[in-house]
């Protein structure tokens, strides 16, 4: 299990293939990454991730220590960034592994789910217009019911 | 002694990161109700507790959390991570 909280970039291939590498006995691997969406308007010049040091970690370890408890997974890893980020970077990183799909994907959609919700983020849009806090979506909220 | 963290909006509504306050307020929702009264700034960040959520020494809790043995209190808007 690894949590790793940074501003730097990380490079999502390289990290798959290290995860897959080190997953013994794992038949199964997925892996989901979130990028820096454009706005509606096309206008996005950037993305600032605010978090909370400490509270951070301690969530993050205590969604993967549940998706490990729930589905039989061989291992996971979360990766979140903060900071200004750039249309098309890669904010986060999703990979769980075990020996059949089924829990791969049910984990990793847990952990997204929880990621969305409950994890202490809050994005900021960044335009030629100003600076928005983006809005938290009742989907969001709503997908966690089903865990 | 207690540390309060602001994040996102609240943080800047408020216009402090965090602060340490000496309170005798028995909930999380005293505490809001006390720094309200006592200026406009907290009063319009607290305005609607609907969109606020809360932290007690890290962990998410609710507005009717106990203070006491509490070291750190966080308030702060839905999170949107991911």
């Amino acid at each position: 299990m690894r949590i790793i909280v940074q501003p730097d970039p990380f490079d999502m291939g390289a990290e798959a293939t290290a995860f897959t590498a080190t997953a013994k006995g794992a038949g199964a691997i997925v892996t989901f990454t979130g990028i820096t969406r454009d706005n509606a308007a096309g206008d996005l010049q950037a993305m600032e991730i605010e978090h909370y040091p400490g509270m951070t970690e301690r969530a993050l370890n205590d969604m993967a220590h549940q998706a490990m408890t729930r589905w039989q997974l061989i291992d996971c890893l979360v990766i979140h960034r903060h900071g200004r980020l750039l249309p098309n970077d890669p904010i986060m990183m999703v990979a769980t592994a075990a020996r059949h799909r089924a829990d791969a994907f049910a984990a990793a959609e847990f952990l997204m789910d929880y990621l969305k919700s409950r994890a202490p983020f809050w994005k900021r849009e960044i335009t030629a217009s100003g600076t928005d806090w983006v809005a938290p979506r009742d989907e969001d909220e709503a997908a966690l019911k089903r865990w | 002694m207690i540390d309060i963290l602001y994040f996102a909006w609240v943080r800047e509504r408020i216009g402090l990161p965090r602060e340490r306050l000496e309170t005798n307020a028995a909930t999380v929702a005293d505490l809001i109700a006390e720094l309200s009264a006592h200026e406009d700034r907290y009063a319009a960040a607290f305005a609607d507790l609907s969109a606020l959520r809360v932290a007690v020494d890290q962990e998410l809790s609710d507005f009717n959390a106990p203070l006491t043995g509490v070291r750190e209190i966080a308030i702060f808007p839905p999170m949107t991570g991911g």
